[in-house]
């Protein structure tokens, strides 16, 4: 599904990725982890397509194509789905314009007509249901005076609805409660299927034991410096990065 | 005496004078002749007028705009005046600054609510009229009221008594018909104490150059409550001066709507004098395309305690356009316990559109409750990247997000025809590729 090859990104003149190789199919669970300042959100947002990043070198294919010379929201409508690690607030836009907006984008790219309007509403209701939120988020303003576990959930939602190919959840876990923690990680398990592919980019172990990966990699210094299966994220968790930096300063 | 702002507008108009309304009344001759004469000396407002430094108005004395004394309709077209006539309210027409019985529709209005064409008021009710014109406002405010004060050709008289509460709205269309008029009129609005209205000044008007001076003054009586609307979309080459003007006793509460849309050059003032435990509202939102110059200037002023006001000016500039909020809340001495809140924001769509703001607080008392916030920005380009991530275009990204931005002060709007009506001026006003108003 996803093919990253010797990728090189720059902030400026400051190379922040350093050849990243990764390949993530359908089906499977990537976590990225790292400490702070590995590169780990440079990576989300440059599959996303965030501007301020210069590519100097490599490439990423989705699905056969070459992501980065989408815009973001080809890539959106595609199926690349971004779970912010801070959501933004847009007064003025109710999440169910958004949704709507969202979801008729991506038929019109795949060349189906607008959703119907009953449709929708039993759609939107029983993912809300699903992340045990309030219909009444729905008509508030897009994030605007959500709190922390609230703008997370809703991201989820978001992602409910659009039914990506290919999750990005950037630091979902940050600044959840255990609670909400539980119901994000039941909502991502839920969308757990053979034909759609996860990355998670965490710093810490904890989400990790709700939403299981087949697959832990270590960002550090712009590069995978370690791949492993589940159980590397529970040896960091008790080794911690350090090891791993020393290693790569070592080598 | 002939000054350097003299204006050639009393002489060509000194043969209308006679032909006024209201001529027959001396006190009100009294207060033309005295009006003429401040203007005669003033002219029209200048730039180095503290009230005015942003706003130049001199393409007015340039042109000359003449106002029409005969009361003869012109020809109105009858469609395009329906599509500003909103369903479900008591319809008030003036046409080229005239009461137009014709066209206004009052049928079944409740006997507690008196409504009238002005000239109609001053001959059947000067007793009346006497104590309320100019009593909001003074000539003395700016030049612009002394030269509707000794021009008026007729405006509206409303006048509502018995703890009415009138369950539609009345709307007053202004509309100007004709190339280089002059529609100059004033309407003096009173709610007896314990009475509830809502209110809609409209103006509108063919695609011509002409000048609209309109003075309303408001008086608003113990533990009553006015919704008062403007909806200024003038032709675009139209210039608009219109003033709001409140008195409000104690305990009444009122809210203005203040939508600026259209003219060439548009400068609404609204001020509104407080008593003790009154609660005013002030929204506004001005939309500036191409060359337009749109200017707003508000006075809310705390006389006793325990008042309440809040108010929020939103801007959208794009293109050439200007435009200007000048806020000024003042606290007098005996105002303690006074809860204010004036905030302006700006948003400006082009590199050659400009804002200039100057909020203002004079505050005399010494336990108050007071604020004001003022921003000038872009486009937030975070909000752009996260609705392009949510599959939407850069585009139609902006467009939704300038709409969010405006659409805040049309959703304040409580009567459903009425927001529908804001909403689609609004929309035709700014690109709405991607914009869908069902789904809002």
């Amino acid at each position: 599904m996803l093919s990253i090859k010797n990728l090189h990104v720059s902030v400026g003149d400051k190379p922040i990725l350093k050849g990243i190789n990764l390949e993530i199919n359908a089906g499977e669970i990537h976590a990225i982890m790292g400490p702070n300042g590995s590169g780990k959100s440079t990576l989300s947002h440059i599959l996303s397509g965030k501007s301020g990043y210069t590519v100097t070198e490599g490439s990423v294919t989705y699905q056969g194509k070459e992501l980065l010379e989408m815009p973001p929201e080809i890539r959106a409508r595609e199926g690349v789905f971004l779970a912010f690690q801070y959501p933004v607030e847009i007064p003025g836009v109710s999440n169910i314009y958004l949704l709507k907006a969202a979801l008729n984008s991506i038929r019109k790219h795949h060349g189906q007509s607008e959703v119907d309007a009953m449709d929708f509403l039993t759609l939107v209701k029983g993912k809300v249901r699903l992340l045990e939120m309030d219909e009444k988020f729905l008509y508030r303003a897009v994030n605007e005076g959500f709190s922390g576990g609230e703008k997370k959930r809703n991201e989820i939602l978001q992602m409910a609805i659009l039914e990506p190919k290919l999750c990005i959840l950037d630091e979902t876990d940050s600044g959840l409660d255990i609670d909400a923690l539980k119901i994000v990680s039941e909502g991502v398990n839920s969308l757990r299927s053979t034909d759609r592919a996860f990355v998670m980019v965490t710093h810490y172990q904890r989400l990790l034991d709700y939403i299981k990966p087949d697959y832990v990699h270590v960002l550090a210094n712009g590069q995978i410096v370690k791949s492993g299966g589940a159980e590397l994220a529970l040896e960091l968790e008790e080794k911690g990065y350090s090891w791993l930096e020393d290693n790569q300063v070592a080598a | 005496m002939t000054t350097a702002n003299a204006s050639r507008y009393p002489a060509e108009y000194s043969n209308s004078v006679p032909l006024l309304c209201g001529q027959s009344l001396s006190w009100l001759k009294q207060q033309r002749t005295n009006a003429l004469l401040q203007f005669s000396e003033q002219g029209f407002p200048a730039l180095h007028e503290e009230e005015w430094r942003y706003t130049n108005v001199s393409a007015i004395e340039k042109k000359l705009f003449s106002p029409k004394v005969n009361k003869t309709t012109g020809f109105v077209d009858v469609e395009w005046l329906k599509s500003y006539q909103l369903e479900d309210a008591w319809s008030v027409v003036l046409v080229d600054g005239h009461f137009s019985a014709e066209l206004s529709s009052l049928e079944g209005l409740p006997n507690d609510v008196l409504v009238k064409g002005m000239a109609d008021a001053l001959e059947e009710i000067p007793e009346v009229l006497e104590r309320f014109i100019n009593q909001a406002v003074s000539v003395d405010e700016h030049s612009f009221i002394a030269f509707n004060t000794a021009w008026f050709t007729d405006g509206l008289f409303v006048h509502l008594s018995n703890k009415q509460v009138l369950e539609r709205p009345i709307q007053v269309l202004h509309i100007a018909t004709q190339q280089d008029v002059l529609s100059a009129t004033r309407t003096v609005i009173i709610l007896d104490k314990l009475t509830e209205a809502s209110i809609i000044e409209t103006y509108v008007g063919y695609d011509n150059a002409y000048l609209s001076s309109a003075v309303t003054e408001v008086f608003v009586g113990k533990n009553a409550d006015l919704t008062l609307y403007k909806m200024q979309c003038e032709s675009e080459k139209a210039y608009h001066f219109g003033g709001v003007y409140v008195k409000q006793d104690c305990h009444a509460r009122f809210r203005h709507h203040n939508f600026a849309f259209g003219a060439l050059l548009a400068r609404s003032d609204i001020h509104t004098d407080l008593d003790h435990a009154s609660e005013c509202e002030l929204n506004g939102l001005y939309l500036g395309v191409k060359r337009q110059h749109i200017d707003n200037h508000t006075r809310i002023n705390h006389t006793k305690s325990h008042g309440i006001s809040r108010e929020l000016y939103k801007g959208v500039l794009d293109g050439r356009a200007r435009g200007v909020f000048q806020g000024r809340v003042i606290v007098a001495k005996d105002a303690q316990k006074t809860d204010s809140q004036m905030n302006n924001r700006n948003l400006l769509l082009s590199n050659e559109a400009e804002a200039d703001s100057k909020p203002q607080l004079e505050i005399y008392a010494d336990d108050v409750k007071c604020g004001h916030g003022v921003t000038v920005g872009q486009l937030d380009e975070k909000s752009i990247f996260y609705l392009q991530s949510r599959c939407v275009d850069e585009e139609t990204a902006r467009n939704i997000l300038t709409f969010a931005f405006a659409n805040e002060m049309v959703d304040k709007v409580r009567i459903k025809v009425l927001h529908e009506m804001i909403l689609d001026q609004a929309l035709l006003r700014f690109p709405q590729e991607g914009v869908n108003k069902e789904w809002l």
